[in-house]
């Protein structure tokens, strides 16, 4: 009898208050994405067609036109961060996870977090630092080397993780047969952890190809096509800021297409790791 | 057969010099590039810290205070840009935290069945992938109108409090704040969450035992045990606020001056450099780059303070 609660009892009516209260911040979270989701699709649909993706942008006021350009800039840019963030990325998370003592791999872990925390912004100014002044141009190569330091963080602890979950035994098993450590490395331990490392990488690639801080002042923009790595080239995230500030229609138009084509990627990178994530190999 | 069993000597060799020489090596490879990682994080400060070095020389700390930003007069100060940083990411933690922290309550607790919580906690999580330029974008097409006459109001009813002190105008720093507390909301649900529920099951079984309601639970046990974990997730997500550029560049109006009000335009020191680094030249890339330092400097002492107590919550 008196170990039972009244539902008038201003206890249970708080309890009661405060769990539809949590579940409505809950909806609240959600709707911003929703919204952005839903007018992203809308708005960038109608674009969406071959145009889109072979023309060139057009002059201000002129009908028609694409960013094909920028499509291209983008992946020569992401592709080139790629080739310098993943060798060096997956190389230092193997030596944190197989030969480091685990006080150099703490700190160590530390920077990535830090790096990591590090706003995009500052690894442009860098890059512009590092590049522009020395160069004195805009180039594919700065704005590349600021997405690469961008992309390294999330290579590092996606391979890191996924190189801690293989079964000690296997390396074990690996020495005892005679093998060294580079080939028990390189030839039983990364190839078990390779769909995650995949994973994580190509997370890190429709990242970085979102990001336009890094770009607009290391590979800046223009309206034609990227004909060397050491001049100014466009991308489609520069793309989309450069054009939702300008008054006319057809760019406007044109900045939610790119916008579309950015965010169809993220997702569906987001959603198919979600599932990758879950395999394992042993 | 029993020949062989007797010399094993024979059949068991110490490893080849050359697969010595390999295995040091790839050793030391990696070493390197783990090394560099760190390595990069000092290259970063010392370039654009040298850089810097001119305009450090010419306005030294002074730089901070000075409200005056102009190329022309060749007359720099950042007091704006750091008005403008401060404010938006402590409107936007104000907005964030209570519904950040409540979302992580509510998809920790056993409210809604695991498979649709898990679809939920995804949800919240990409928020945090969509492209900052894409909710500039949508920002300035979408936000900035919603929010006009909900400022009207506020301004006619309330505008004798100097942060409703102009009409809305368009951009300013409440549509900045309100897209950032949407950036930084994944990471303030998802830090806190895991804080809660790598809690003890104990705390909550032994505090049901005493009679204690669920939320009584969550407010007097959970909470204060899961504390430092969720101050970490709030110092990593004011990191996050205050290096946030793209979308706080599209809606915050970039005027370099201090207004006390929320509609009003303002700027901050990512938004500047964003503008102003492409068309830059002389002194004025030194203020840049001393500005971009001030900014690294910040959110360095915030990240590591932030990442200090994660490390130190995780050990139990």
């Amino acid at each position: 009898m008196y170990l039972t609660r009244k539902s008038s009892d201003a206890r249970s009516i708080f309890n009661k208050a405060m769990t539809v209260l949590a579940g409505s911040l809950v909806v609240v979270a959600l709707i911003p994405l929703l919204a952005v989701l839903s007018y992203v699709l809308i708005k960038g649909f109608s674009r969406l067609n071959l145009d889109l993706l072979t023309k060139l942008p057009p002059p201000p006021m002129a009908p028609g036109g694409g960013i094909a350009n920028a499509i291209l800039g983008t992946l020569i840019m992401v592709g080139l961060a790629s080739l310098i963030s993943v060798p060096i990325g997956v190389a230092s998370a193997i030596f944190l996870s197989e030969f480091s003592p685990p006080k150099t791999a703490q700190w160590i872990r530390f920077a990535t977090n830090v790096l990591n925390g590090v706003p995009s912004i500052i690894l442009g100014v860098f890059a512009y630092a590092a590049f522009v002044v020395t160069t004195k141009t805009f180039s594919a190569y700065a704005g590349a080397a600021a997405l690469a330091i961008l992309m390294l963080p999330t290579i590092i602890r996606t391979t890191d993780e996924a190189l801690k979950i293989v079964p000690q035994e296997i390396r074990w098993a690996a020495l005892g047969v005679g093998a060294a450590k580079y080939q028990t490395v390189l030839q039983i331990v990364v190839p078990a952890a390779l769909p995650t490392i995949i994973t994580g990488v190509t997370l890190a690639i429709a990242r970085a190809a979102g990001e336009t801080a890094p770009l607009i002042f290391t590979a800046l923009f223009t309206q034609f096509w990227p004909n060397s790595l050491s001049q100014p080239t466009p991308s489609l995230a520069v793309l989309v800021f450069n054009f939702a500030t300008v008054p006319f229609k057809n760019q406007q138009e044109l900045a939610w297409a790119a916008s579309l084509i950015l965010v169809l990627l993220v997702l569906t990178t987001s959603i198919v790791s979600r599932f990758a994530l879950r395999r394992k190999t042993y | 057969m029993a020949s062989q069993l007797a010399a094993p000597n024979q059949l068991i060799q110490s490893k080849s010099s050359l697969g010595q020489i390999l295995d040091k090596t790839f050793i030391w490879i990696t070493r390197i590039c783990a090394f560099s990682i760190a390595g990069v994080l000092v290259l970063i400060a010392v370039q654009v810290g040298i850089e810097a070095i001119p305009a450090i020389k010419a306005f030294g700390l002074g730089f901070a205070f000075q409200q005056d930003w102009d190329p022309v007069k060749g007359s720099y100060g950042v007091l704006p840009m750091i008005y403008g940083t401060l404010m938006t990411s402590f409107v936007a933690l104000l907005l964030a935290i209570p519904i950040g922290v409540g979302s992580a309550i509510f998809l920790s607790e056993d409210f809604l069945p695991v498979s649709f919580r898990t679809v939920l906690v995804f949800l919240v999580e990409l928020l945090a992938a969509i492209p900052s330029v894409v909710y500039g974008l949508w920002g300035i097409f979408v936000l900035i109108p919603l929010i006009r006459p909900f400022g009207e109001w506020l301004h006619e009813n309330l505008g004798w409090f100097v942060l409703f002190g102009t009409s809305p105008s368009g951009p300013g720093l409440l549509p900045a704040a309100v897209v950032v507390t949407i950036m930084i909301l994944p990471t303030i649900t998802a830090i806190s969450r895991d804080a809660l529920t790598s809690l003890p099951p104990e705390l909550r079984q032994a505090s049901i035992g005493l009679g204690g309601t669920r939320w009584e639970t969550i407010f007097r046990v959970l909470l204060p045990a899961a504390f430092s974990g969720i101050v970490g997730a709030i110092m990593l997500a004011l990191g996050r606020a205050m290096g946030e550029t793209m979308a706080v560049t599209m809606l915050i109006g970039n005027s370099n001056t201090v207004n006390f009000s929320l509609f009003a335009p303002g700027n901050t020191i990512a938004s500047l450099l964003a503008n102003q680094f492409a068309e830059a030249s002389g002194l004025q890339v030194s203020a840049l780059m001393y500005a971009g330092l001030i900014l690294f400097a910040l959110t360095l002492l915030v990240n590591v303070a932030a990442q200090w107590i994660v490390m130190k919550v995780q050990k139990f």
